[in-house]
């Protein structure tokens, strides 16, 4: 009898939706929700252009999950048939190719989404306190996407499917001890083989899709506890009126959600110019090789991973093997995901947003961005793509000698950070926020 | 009110999308982005650049006859059906006449009668499906390849090509093209040097029942066919792309406007 109590939803504008929502919202959170979450969330008013790629990151994952849907209806997850059947839904299934473009697309979309959503945050300061669980929850959302592109580049079973699976799981083999067995384990055979694919396809298409809704959940709910940051890094809760909403608050709905309307409609035409007119995006989306039916005897001239992954490939390559083992390597590739965990506490700058930051961040960014374009360019190309150094640098091949830099350099970003953001000249941050 | 506004608005997005659409048509994005093509074949040779035409149908039944005479003994084509190919403005009868040579049914996939087992035996590797072998090396290297066949008599099979070093496969189209010689000549470390590698010079032994033009354009068919059975769907999805962004860039000014009105009153 209690659930009565609550006081009837009224101004549809229609006497039957009226009722049906007081049903529903006696029985159900409706009302409450829907506050909390849209009309009554306050974010500022002065989001710019990065503040796109959040919304737009779970849209690519919405278009992932529908034509993962749809491609799982008709893929084989076996390795006799796998890539006929990718083919199969390229040539026969009506409307197939469509999806198959829109998935293989997507997962560069997404990628892309997240790079620059994650860009954003470290040109606002949107990690620092009190943000600091809903960084780390998207550091994991972003791991776990590796996870989900690394498993579902396996399942078309072309050469650089096998391969790169081959590379990617050999690496294990290079942890002392256990190494040998841990890579078996995961292969569940001594090669990559028609069980790894299976197991792939199950990580693919249901333990890490799970395990990444979850953390977007996580994310948004530890995103509307704390509130939204804004380019101007300060927090509007600060200031508010005498009904305690932020001054420098819009509810997020209707502001935001037309305003994110805009965003999606820009970002479906650059997504559809890709998907219809160049689906294989010259090789980085759609690797050429890779419509080459996987050979376990024929190993490629030339592995490369799809693009997102070149800049840690790079890194992986960087570093020289030492005592006789690659295992620097990855444990080099590996920290330079998890120091992302500990961003929120290298940081230890008086302002958060870069616009109040003086020279020492500002320097500091720009190379880190530009490091991590030169690693994830040269991640995609062979280590000889630049020529060699002469005698007197032992013919090094140039490629390397600059990775081995930019790694130093992406590296030097996160142990420096505390020194540089305590000592660094910061501007006095406003009261309020700039609009517009 | 509100709904009269967007009448409104779709009646004046429309044709301003018409009016950016043209540009978007002349930067087609295909051309912005690297082709396969750009890469150098193994040999080191410069590939040469595969003039096809996806639009003509002509080059394209051409094509079709060629593949299937000529190639479709030892290579399948087995993710393709027959009857696909009516798309070439074929009719059933005249792909079950004039193309298939074995089968009965125009559903049939495009494959072959000759064992993988035996193949590795006679040739060394088995011949490849040549569905999408058109997307993993590209026209240009294909058109290039195709034509890049010479005697060398220290080769099993009596033929070398100059794309593919020692490649296992004999040339299938020698009564055409006719035998000719690889002559090494003063100018390929000249040539080598603008980076993509030297050219070949040949010395016709034995002229084919073609011109070598003739022959080119045979190949370049040849070549435009397997482009279409990488992915027959490709003209489709062209032009349902133009339809899909002529929707989206009228929604655009729609979305803007929407954005424009509910942000008046932010200040």
């Amino acid at each position: 009898m209690a659930a009565a109590e609550k006081p009837p939803v009224t101004g549809t504008g229609s006497v039957a939706l009226d009722g049906l929502l007081t049903w529903v919202d006696q029985r159900f959170p409706l009302i409450s929700t829907w506050k909390a979450h849209l009309a009554e969330y306050y974010a500022p008013k002065n989001f710019n252009f990065w503040y796109y790629f959040g919304s737009l990151a779970m849209l690519a994952l919405a278009i992932q999950i529908v034509t993962g849907i749809f491609l799982t209806m008709h893929y084989k997850p076996d390795a006799t048939l796998a890539f006929a059947s990718v083919e199969y839904i390229m040539r026969e299934v009506p409307g197939g190719w469509i999806i198959r473009y829109m998935h293989s697309t997507g997962a560069s979309a997404f990628f892309i989404c997240v790079y620059l959503h994650m860009f954003r945050a470290l040109l606002y300061g949107s990690y620092r306190r009190p943000r600091e669980l809903m960084w780390i929850f998207g550091v994991l959302i972003y791991l776990c996407l590796m996870g989900e592109a690394f498993f579902g580049y396996l399942l078309p079973w072309g050469q650089m499917s096998y391969w790169g699976a081959q590379v990617i799981v050999n690496l294990f083999t290079a942890i002392p001890l256990i190494g040998p067995d841990l890579s078996l384990w995961i292969r569940g055979d001594y090669v990559i083989s028609d069980a790894t694919l299976n197991r792939f396809f199950a990580m693919h298409v249901i333990a890490l899709p799970l395990a990444l809704l979850g953390l977007v959940m996580a994310h948004l709910l530890a995103l509307h506890e704390v509130g939204s940051n804004n380019p101007d890094g300060i927090e509007i809760k600060n200031n508010k009126d005498a009904n305690g909403v932020p001054l420098d608050g819009i509810p997020f709905h209707p502001y935001y959600t037309v305003k994110d309307i805009l965003g999606v409609v820009v970002f479906m035409i650059v997504f559809v110019i890709i998907v219809f007119f160049a689906p294989e995006m010259g090789g980085y989306f759609l690797e050429y090789n890779n419509f080459v039916p996987a050979d376990p005897l024929q190993t490629p001239a030339h592995i490369a991973p799809v693009w997102y992954f070149t800049p840690y490939y790079s890194i992986l390559r960087a570093v020289p093997p030492m005592f006789n083992s690659q295992f620097p390597g990855v444990v080099a590739m590996g920290v330079s995901n998890m120091v992302l965990f500990l961003l929120p506490w290298l940081d230890r700058g008086a302002v958060k947003s870069i616009r109040y930051r003086g020279t020492h961040f500002k320097v500091a960014l720009t190379a880190f961005v530009i490091v991590f374009l030169i690693l994830g360019y040269l991640g995609t190309e062979p280590i000889t793509v630049w020529g060699q150094f002469g005698a007197w640098l032992g013919n090094a091949d140039r490629a390397t000698v600059a990775a081995r830099i930019c790694t130093l350099v992406y590296f030097l970003f996160f142990i420096l950070m505390p020194w540089y953001t305590k000592v660094d000249k910061t501007k006095p941050e406003p009261d309020r926020v700039t609009y517009p | 009110m509100k709904k009269l506004i967007g009448i409104l608005l779709l009646a004046i997005g429309s044709p301003a999308a018409l009016l950016v659409f043209p540009a978007i048509l002349f930067v087609s994005p295909s051309v912005l982005f690297v082709s396969p093509s750009a890469m150098a074949s193994e040999g080191g040779v410069r590939l040469d650049a595969a003039p096809i035409n996806p639009t003509d149908v002509i080059s394209l039944q051409s094509g079709a006859r060629t593949f299937a005479n000529y190639c479709l003994n030892c290579h399948s084509a087995s993710l393709m059906r027959w009857n696909r190919l009516m798309e070439l403005g074929l009719t059933e009868s005249q792909i079950m006449d004039n193309l298939m040579f074995s089968g009965d049914k125009v559903g049939e996939l495009m494959s072959i009668a000759m064992v993988r087992k035996d193949a590795m035996q006679w040739f060394g590797a088995a011949p490849p499906d040549l569905s999408v072998i058109a997307r993993a090396r590209g026209a240009d290297w294909l058109y290039s390849y195709m034509r890049g066949f010479y005697r060398d008599p220290a080769r099993p099979t009596g033929w070398n090509n100059a794309v593919f070093e020692n490649v296992g496969m004999p040339n299938p189209m020698w009564q055409l093209q006719g035998e000719r010689m690889r002559v090494e000549h003063a100018a390929k470390n000249e040539s080598a040097k603008d980076g993509h590698g030297g050219a070949v010079a040949y010395e016709m032994v034995k002229p084919g029942s073609l011109t070598p033009v003739q022959y080119d354009e045979t190949v370049r068919d040849l070549v435009n066919f397997l482009v279409y059975v990488g992915e027959p769907a490709a003209s489709s999805r062209k032009q349902i792309g133009i339809i899909v962004l002529l929707f989206l860039l009228a929604l655009w000014p729609l979305a803007y406007l929407l954005k424009r009105e509910f942000w008046k009153d932010v200040h």
